[in-house]
């Protein structure tokens, strides 16, 4: 007696018990179900608008807004369209998180750097920030800056003055340069000497490449672009006005100022943002292992270099993602501006919202822009994070 | 001539430096070198400038009484009085004044059910039991209605309460949904894994602010006609889809660092798909994410206080409702945000060590 040898089942062989088919099965059924959800959801929403009369849509972008914006870059008129405002709201956003980013970062690494200081005083201190900052909700720590920046500061007609400088409940006003056709030749300069020091660092490396003498990377092409933007200025006639802020009757007038609201939020999200970055940064540089820096002392690396050939290229492959988190989470935590009146992309649309009724539009256009940056900045840090990366065969 | 060596002692060696003590710690840690000396110096002088002045300010000249006008007397620092006159509206927002010991008991209770759940000894399956009656005696204490408790509604609940209830009960029902998630984003079936994708990315895109927006303005509209969903309840539902999204990605860490001789060890085993993740692999994978899960529940514990921009008066809420319209006290509005501030850092500064404790029981069995 022999047993007929099994053949294994081709893809072929359909089976009400397949694996294909149950795939098949769970995704249309997934399918379905989602879809009708949305469906049924859809079919509320629009039967619920046309009983309680809201109209919908986005042409109401472009009649006036009838609202005044605190602060905006360009300026906006309450006869502006919707359109602006969001414009608006959306610049005043982009500006707070991405000076945010810049100042979170370096304080930050400062402060994740601190905790390998030899000093144990610097050592506790910066751990009792960390400790401190990021175990208080963002949002009240931006209620507290507000109220510090307009309880505890004085009067605008009493504004404190250092300098050229002045604090009051109106914020801060400080010196600003005069715009002049003669800065343009300034900006020129730094951006010929900043194409002259990409070409003198594609030089140093061929060379240092070719005969393995080392020629500074950082300090030199910095003074190239300095240098050269100074030289770009004085070529321009060197203008050098300032606006300096007078204190007038009422207010303090002239000058550059920011207002105690985007004071409030920069200086909230810097400070909470810059506790969870100083721990990224702190995870990072104790990932490298200890050999690597004794190796590196070993070859009779400098300090410095140590630091930027072997530590850094290693600890920055394990900091960048998390990093990534944090710059998209400072972003996303300045939707919380609305909370103190200063005039975001979620304060303006909620204004909007309230006007015109239209909750589904206004908040779509919430989440456009945040995931719009979120989409970018996380692209943006994948291609870095893949420059970064170990280049293996 | 015969050589002859005559035995000498060398010197002893000098007795190694002692580096036990104080006075070598501060030698090491303070003064090592100038530069370190001279930090030393400036940030202790900053230090011994700054803090007897808030300490100050804060105990020595701070009064405790509950009066404004013996905050306003010339001299006086901290007013703590307004913490004295005003605690139980900051600690239970408007919740009936006679009825506050129903929120503290409800509030002791859940406290107690977090503790319990985070101590070693109560892992066990009865556990879930407790964890039923206890949030049902939680909800029945603060609704009322039974047992002779009268009716408080939801509107009415607020401050620390609200704040864990809120933290509890999403980080509870995110879970589940987190799971299904994190297998949906790994599964080989497109469509599922298209829709678990989107889903994840989506929701961390944008900000928990618009969610709740979401959750108020707009969940009514998606409802059939007739049908009115709480507030509370419609937040709720907010945060626990805004935080599944993120643990499922925690969770979905873990199922990747999942060795794949792990899965194909059960397979061979003749392990269906859901016995495969429900016994082999999630075990091992939540063990490994435990100290990620820890950090989304203090995120989720501190991002409650934004359900205060939709008017929901919890911790931070509570305490606007509390002083904003009371002119006396305005003005120690600072006062009363270090207390709220106390309160929060010590909830997350526990959990965060409690996150410490047990990364350590769980790297216990990778040690040898």
């Amino acid at each position: 007696m022999s047993v007929a040898p099994r053949t294994p089942p081709t893809k072929r062989d359909w089976s009400w018990r397949s694996q294909a088919f149950r795939g098949l099965l769970y995704q249309i059924i997934a399918v379905v179900l989602i879809g009708g959800i949305a469906w049924w959801l859809a079919a509320n929403t629009a039967e619920n608008m046309r009983v309680r009369g809201i109209k919908s849509g986005f042409d109401f972008l472009t009649q006036p807004a009838g609202f005044d914006i605190g602060e905006s870059l360009t300026k906006f008129d309450s006869n502006d369209p919707y359109w602006k405002a969001f414009l608006v709201g959306v610049s005043n956003t982009l500006r707070v998180a991405i000076l945010g980013i810049i100042l979170t970062t370096i304080l930050g690494t400062l402060i994740g750097v601190g905790r390998f200081s030899r000093n144990g005083l610097v050592r506790g201190l910066c751990q009792a920030y960390v400790e401190l900052f990021r175990n208080v909700p963002v949002l009240l720590q931006l209620l507290m800056w507000y109220l510090l920046f307009t309880e505890f500061l004085p009067d605008v007609t009493e504004a404190k003055r250092i300098g050229d400088i002045y604090l009051s409940k109106g914020g801060i006003t400080f010196p600003k340069p005069i715009w002049e056709s003669g800065h343009l030749f300034g900006v020129a300069g730094l951006l010929v000497g900043a194409i002259g020091a990409w070409f003198y660092r594609r030089w140093a490396r061929s060379k240092f490449e070719a005969t393995g003498q080392i020629r500074s990377m950082f300090w030199v092409p910095v003074a190239i672009v300095l240098a050269v933007g100074v030289l770009g200025w004085l070529a321009g006639g060197a203008p050098s006005q300032f606006a300096v802020p007078q204190k007038g009757e009422f207010a303090v007038e002239g000058g550059g100022a920011l207002t105690p609201e985007f004071m409030a939020v920069l200086l909230g999200l810097v400070l909470y943002t810059a506790a969870f970055v100083a721990e990224v940064v702190r995870s990072g540089i104790s990932s490298v292992a200890r050999g690597q820096s004794e190796a590196a002392q070993a070859l009779g690396l400098s300090k410095g270099q140590e630091m930027q050939q072997v530590l850094l290229p290693q600890a920055l492959r394990v900091i960048i993602p998390p990093m990534t988190n944090q710059f998209l989470n400072l972003t996303k935590n300045s939707s919380l501006a609305v909370a103190i009146g200063y005039p975001d992309v979620v304060s303006i649309s909620n204004t909007a919202l309230n006007q015109t009724g239209r909750a589904v539009e206004c908040i779509a256009l919430i989440m456009l822009v945040y995931l719009t940056t979120s989409l970018l900045t996380s692209f943006f840090m994948n291609w870095y994070n893949a420059k970064s990366a170990i280049k293996e065969r | 001539m015969a050589e002859t060596t005559i035995f000498k002692f060398s010197p002893a060696r000098p007795a190694p430096v002692n580096t036990e003590g104080l006075i070598p710690w501060v030698k090491s840690n303070l003064f090592a070198n100038w530069q370190s000396a001279l930090t030393t110096l400036v940030v202790g002088g900053l230090l011994l400038f700054y803090v007897p002045q808030f300490i100050n300010w804060a105990i020595l000249t701070a009064t405790t009484v509950p009066n404004a006008d013996a905050c306003r007397a010339e001299g006086v620092g901290a007013c703590w009085g307004v913490i004295t006159e005003k605690y139980r509206l900051i600690i239970f927002g408007r919740y009936p004044f006679e009825e506050q010991w129903r929120p503290l008991v409800a509030t002791l209770l859940m406290v107690a059910l977090l503790v319990m759940s985070c101590t070693r000894v109560f892992w066990k399956k009865w556990l879930i039991a407790v964890w039923v009656v206890v949030l049902a005696a939680f909800f029945i204490l603060m609704y009322g209605g039974l047992f002779g408790l009268s009716e408080v509604q939801t509107d009415r609940w607020g401050g620390l309460p609200l704040t864990i209830m809120l933290a509890t009960l999403s980080i509870v029902f995110c879970f589940p949904i987190a799971i299904c998630v994190a297998l949906g984003r790994r599964s080989n079936l497109p469509a599922i894994r298209t829709f678990c994708t989107i889903y994840v990315e989506l929701i961390r895109g944008v900000p928990l602010i618009s969610v709740l927006f979401m959750a108020s303005f707009m969940f009514p509209l998606f409802m059939p006609a007739g049908v009115t969903i709480d507030v509370l309840i419609r937040v709720l539902v907010g945060v626990t889809l805004f935080a599944a999204a993120y643990m499922a990605e925690v969770i979905r860490g873990g199922l990747q660092a999942m060795p794949k001789g792990q899965a194909e060890a059960a397979a061979s085993l003749g392990l269906s798909y859901w016995q495969t993740q429900f016994k082999i692999i999630l075990p091992q994978a939540l063990a490994m994410v435990v100290p990620g899960i820890m950090n989304n529940f203090i995120g989720l514990f501190k991002d409650t206080s934004l359900v205060y921009i939709v008017s929901l008066y919890e911790l931070t809420g509570s305490l606007g409702l509390a002083l904003n319209s009371d002119a006396d006290w305005r003005p120690y509005k600072l006062e009363g945000y270090l207390f709220i501030v106390a309160i929060y850092f010590a909830f997350c500064f526990a959990m965060s060590r409690y996150s410490l404790w047990i990364e350590k029981q769980v790297n216990k069995s990778k040690l040898r």
